[in-house]
C-alpha cells in the first residue's frame, strides 16, 4: 500500500491560491525531500496535510495508508501515524512537554485502541528518546517550547516525533538553527526514529547539508504551488550548485 | 449587624452587570469579617462550587505588617458574586488569586475595593476567567491609596478568556490616589485561546477539547501559583474546564 498519495492538490490561505496542483506519492520505506524557493508553498503543503484551521482545500485529494487524510481532524490524522515537525514551533506558557506529550501519547493510543501508557512508563520512553537526541530531561518539565533557542526547539521537535512514533513524518526544516552537532544529531535521530520499512520521511529543507545525514530516495522542487521537477539525489547537489532557476 | 437591607440596581456602580434577580433571591448579603491582627500572617480560600445563587462579601482588615493571602475560586453558581473589601495598614501585604468559570447563561463577578491606608502596604491581585456559551464574567477592582499612604505597591493583573463570541467579560479597574510616591501597576486583557497553539497541541494528537482544557488550566494556575492548597485549587478547576470546553461551540 501507498503511504501517501497527494493528487492535483489545490488549497488557498486567506483566500489565496497557494497550491496549486500538487501530486506526489510516497511508498513506506522511502525518505523525500522537497526543496524549493521561499513562499513556494512548502510549509503550507505541511499544514494542509496535518490539517491546519484557515488552509482551505480547494481541490485534488490526499490518501494517506488507504484513508482519505483530508476527511480526518488534526488530532485523528496523528493518531492514524502523521506527524508534523513544525518549521516554527509554537511557545505554549504554562503547559509542560511531559504533560502534554503523555497526554498527546495516550489520546493517540486511545484512537487506535490501544492501552495507555502509565506515569511511569511515559517518562522511560520519553528519557530515552531525549537521550538518543542529547537533550536534558530536565528541558522536557519545561513549558512548551518558551525560552528554547530556535536549535533547542527544533531537537524538541525531533524528541517529540521519537516519543510518537509516527509512520510518516514531514519535517519542515528541521536543520534550520542547528549547529553543526545538533544537526548531525538530529539528523542520526531520524534516521533511527524513521528508517524502517514501514515507516517514510518528507523533508523540507533548503540545503544539502541536512540530506548528508538522512540520505534521500527522491527529490522534488516545488515553485508556484506545484512539483516542477523530480530526482533523485543527485538533484538536491544539483540545486545547490546553479539554483532554482537554471534547474526548474 | 453589617447588612445592607435595600436590594442595590443597576445604578449602584458595584452591580451594573450582576444578575440582579438571582441577587435578589440571596439578598440581604451578611458581610464576613476577616481581620488579621498586626504582625500575623494569614490564608484563606473561598470556593464556590455549587450550582444555585452566591454572593459573598468579605471585609477584610489587615493591620500593621498583617498578611493574607486569599484565593477565590468560583465555578458552578448560575449567579457568583465575590466582593471583597480590604483595609491595609502600615506595611501590610494582601494577595489575591481568583478564578472564575462560567458557561450557559451563568453570571459571575468579582468586585475589590482595596484601601491603602498606610504607608508601604502591598497589594496584588490577579484575576482569571474563562468564560463559555452566553455567561458573563465581571472584575471591578478598585484601589484607593489614601492622603499620607506613600511607599504603596498595588497590582493588578485581570485576564479574561472568552470559548464563544456569545461570551461577555467586563473588567473595570480604577485607582484614586491621594498619596505622593505611589506603585500601581495594571494589566487588564481579554482574549481568545491561542489558534496556533492548539493546532500545535493537536496536531501531536491531542483532541480539540483536551488542548483548549490544558492551555486553559495552564491560564487559571496563575491564579492558584504558590498558594496553600494549590493543587486542590488546580484540582477543583480542572473539573469544570472539562466541562467549559465541552460545552463550547
Ligand atoms: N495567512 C496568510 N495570508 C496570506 N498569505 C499567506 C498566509 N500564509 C502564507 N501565505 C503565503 O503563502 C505563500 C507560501 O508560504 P509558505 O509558508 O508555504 O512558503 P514556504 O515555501 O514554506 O517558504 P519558506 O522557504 O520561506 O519557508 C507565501 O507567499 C506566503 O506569503
Ligand atoms: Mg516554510
Amino acid at each position: 500500500m501507498t503511504m501517501l498519495k497527494i493528487e492535483n492538490l489545490q488549497a488557498s490561505v486567506a483566500d489565496k491560491p497557494i497550491l496549486k496542483g500538487l501530486s506526489l506519492t510516497i511508498n513506506p520505506g522511502e525518505i523525500h525531500a522537497i526543496m524549493g524557493p521561499n513562499g513556494a508553498g512548502k510549509s503550507t503543503t505541511g499544514y494542509v496535510l496535518g490539517g491546519r484551521p484557515g488552509y482551505e482545500v480547494t481541490g485534488g485529494s490526499v490518501e494517506f495508508m488507504g484513508q482519505d487524510l483530508l476527511q480526518l481532524e488534526p488530532h485523528e490524522r496523528a493518531a492514524a501515524g502523521l506527524f508534523l515537525g513544525f518549521q516554527y514551533p509554537v511557545e505554549i506558557p504554562g503547559v509542560s512537554f511531559v504533560q502534554f506529550l503523555r497526554e498527546a501519547a495516550n489520546a493517540q493510543r486511545k484512537g487506535r485502541g490501544e492501552e495507555p501508557l502509565s506515569g511511569g512508563e511515559f517518562l522511560k520512553l520519553a528519557k530515552e528518546k531525549a537521550r538518543l537526541l542529547k537533550m536534558d530531561m530536565d528541558m522536557l518539565k519545561r513549558p512548551v517550547n518558551v525560552g528554547f533557542s530556535g536549535g533547542e526547539k527544533k531537537r524538541a521537535e525531533m524528541v517529540q516525533m521519537g516519543i510518537l512514533d509516527p509512520k510518516l513524518a514531514i519535517l519542515d526544516e528541521t536543520d534550520s538553527g542547528l549547529d553543526i552537532d545538533a544537526l548531525r544529531i538530529c539528523g542520526e535521530g531520524i534516521n533511527s526514529i524513521m528508517r524502517a520499512p514501514d515507516k517514510a520521511v518528507l523533508l523540507i529543507t533548503h540545503y544539502q547539508r541536512l540530506l548528508d545525514y538522512v540520505k534521500p530516495d527522491f527529490v522534488h522542487v516545488l515553485a508556484g504551488g506545484r512539483i516542477v521537477k523530480s530526482g533523485g539525489p543527485e538533484l538536491a547537489l544539483q540545486l545547490e550548485e546553479e539554483g532554482y532557476e537554471a534547474v526548474a | 449587624m453589617n447588612v445592607e437591607l435595600t436590594l442595590p440596581t443597576r445604578k449602584d456602580e458595584d452591580f451594573r452587570y450582576s444578575d440582579l434577580d438571582a441577587l435578589a433571591t440571596v439578598w440581604p448579603v451578611v458581610r464576613e469579617d476577616i481581620e488579621v491582627i498586626a504582625g500575623l500572617e494569614e490564608s484563606r480560600q473561598v470556593i464556590e462550587l455549587g450550582e444555585g445563587a452566591v454572593a459573598r462579601h468579605l471585609d477584610v482588615r489587615l493591620g500593621k505588617g498583617a498578611k493574607l493571602d486569599l484565593r477565590v475560586l468560583t465555578a458552578g453558581p448560575g449567579y457568583g458574586r465575590i466582593a471583597i473589601d480590604v483595609r491595609l495598614e502600615e506595611g501590610a501585604d494582601f494577595t489575591l488569586g481568583a478564578a472564575q468559570l462560567a458557561t450557559g447563561k451563568e453570571t459571575l463577578e468579582i468586585v475589590t475595593k482595596v484601601t491603602h491606608a498606610g504607608l508601604n502596604a502591598t497589594s496584588s491581585q490577579i484575576v482569571r476567567t474563562v468564560l463559555a456559551g452566553n455567561a458573563t464574567g465581571t472584575y471591578l477592582g478598585c484601589i484607593a491609596v489614601e492622603r499620607g499612604a506613600d511607599g504603596t505597591d498595588a497590582e493588578q493583573s485581570v485576564r479574561a478568556m472568552l470559548l464563544d463570541r456569545t461570551a461577555t467579560a467586563n473588567a473595570k479597574p480604577e485607582l484614586e490616589i491621594f498619596a505622593d510616591d505611589v506603585k500601581a501597576a495594571h494589566g487588564c486583557a481579554v482574549g481568545e485561546l491561542d489558534a496556533n497553539g492548539l493546532f500545535y497541541l493537536m496536531s501531536r494528537g491531542l483532541p480539540p477539547a483536551d488542548a483548549k482544557r490544558l492551555m486553559l488550566q495552564a491560564f487559571i494556575a496563575e491564579a492558584f501559583a504558590g498558594a496553600p492548597g494549590e493543587e486542590a485549587l488546580d484540582e477543583a478547576a480542572m473539573a469544570r474546564l472539562a466541562k467549559l470546553v465541552g460545552t463550547a461551540l
